[in-house]
């Protein structure tokens, strides 16, 4: 079991996909990937596709937390879309939908990002 | 007929294993015919209680082993989740929601909370030195009605 990670850039807004399993193991890895992402480029809001993350554990709220925090203190977002996948459950318990803003797909993530910014 | 049959799993505390664990205990599951949702609850709660052992009983120690026990008892599952680690301290507060020793590792806190929320029945003993073993049980309901 593993994890692939898909950047994409759009404007000022980074887009990342995520495909298959994130726990514990593979969370590393992703956050490595996400801070240099971040660093790197001008990019102010993270905006994450869940449609093909078939397990994620609170290793994975860690990692979504984390990130809120630093796109937040350099004045950006993070926004989630499709989390329609077995995802959901655990992502209403840890109550991060009450600060992180969800959306069905990435076209209206997108939009709601072009009004804030 | 499931009753009494059991599976145990012992493996190196290496976070690779997570996946493992995870995967061992949705076949053992599968002959209960859960849906995936409880099968989805099953993998999270184990790869919680596995994490744990391996981050905070072991200190990544490579070396250590984490054993799981699970049973099927009629339309239930028990799964035991052991480690023989540094155990914990105080366990009121470590089953607070959002409560970590590692805040600066990105730990969600949620471990406990998730277990206690995914499961039926949880339950967890620790000796400080000694170790920690989680207990919990879940119904599984897609096979419910044949026991009424």
């Amino acid at each position: 079991m593993s994890l692939r990670t898909e950047v994409v850039h759009n404007r000022n807004v980074v887009i990342v996909r995520l495909t298959g399993e994130l726990d514990h193991h593979t969370s590393e890895d992703v956050r490595l990937r996400l801070d240099e992402v971040l660093m790197k480029e001008n990019s102010h809001h993270m905006v994450m596709n869940l449609e093909t993350l078939t397990f994620m554990d609170s290793s994975g709220i860690g990692v979504l937390l984390g990130r809120y925090k630093q796109l937040k203190n350099k004045g950006g977002k993070l926004i989630l879309c499709h989390i329609d996948s077995p995802v959901y459950k655990l992502l209403e318990l840890s109550g991060l939908f009450k600060i992180i803003d969800v959306y069905d797909d990435e076209v209206h993530a997108l939009s709601s990002l072009e009004v804030v910014s | 007929m499931n009753a009494g049959n059991k599976m145990r799993l012992v493996f190196s505390a290496r976070s690779e294993n997570e996946s493992l664990s995870r995967i061992a205990i949705a076949a053992f599951a599968s002959q209960l015919d859960p849906t995936l949702e409880e099968l989805n609850d099953l993998k999270t709660v184990v790869s919680e209680a596995v994490t744990n052992c391996i981050i905070h009983g072991y200190d990544n120690d490579p070396n250590q082993e984490v054993e799981i026990n699970a049973s099927i008892e009629n339309d239930r599952i028990i799964i035991e989740i052991s480690d023989s680690g540094k155990g914990i301290e105080d366990m009121e507060l470590a089953r607070q929601p959002l409560f970590t020793t590692l805040p600066d590792g990105e730990r969600a806190g949620m471990g406990f909370t998730i277990m206690e929320n995914f499961m039926d029945h949880f339950e967890a003993s620790s000796t400080v030195g000694g170790g920690t073993r989680i207990m919990m049980t879940k119904r599984i309901e897609s096979k419910k009605a044949l026991y009424y």
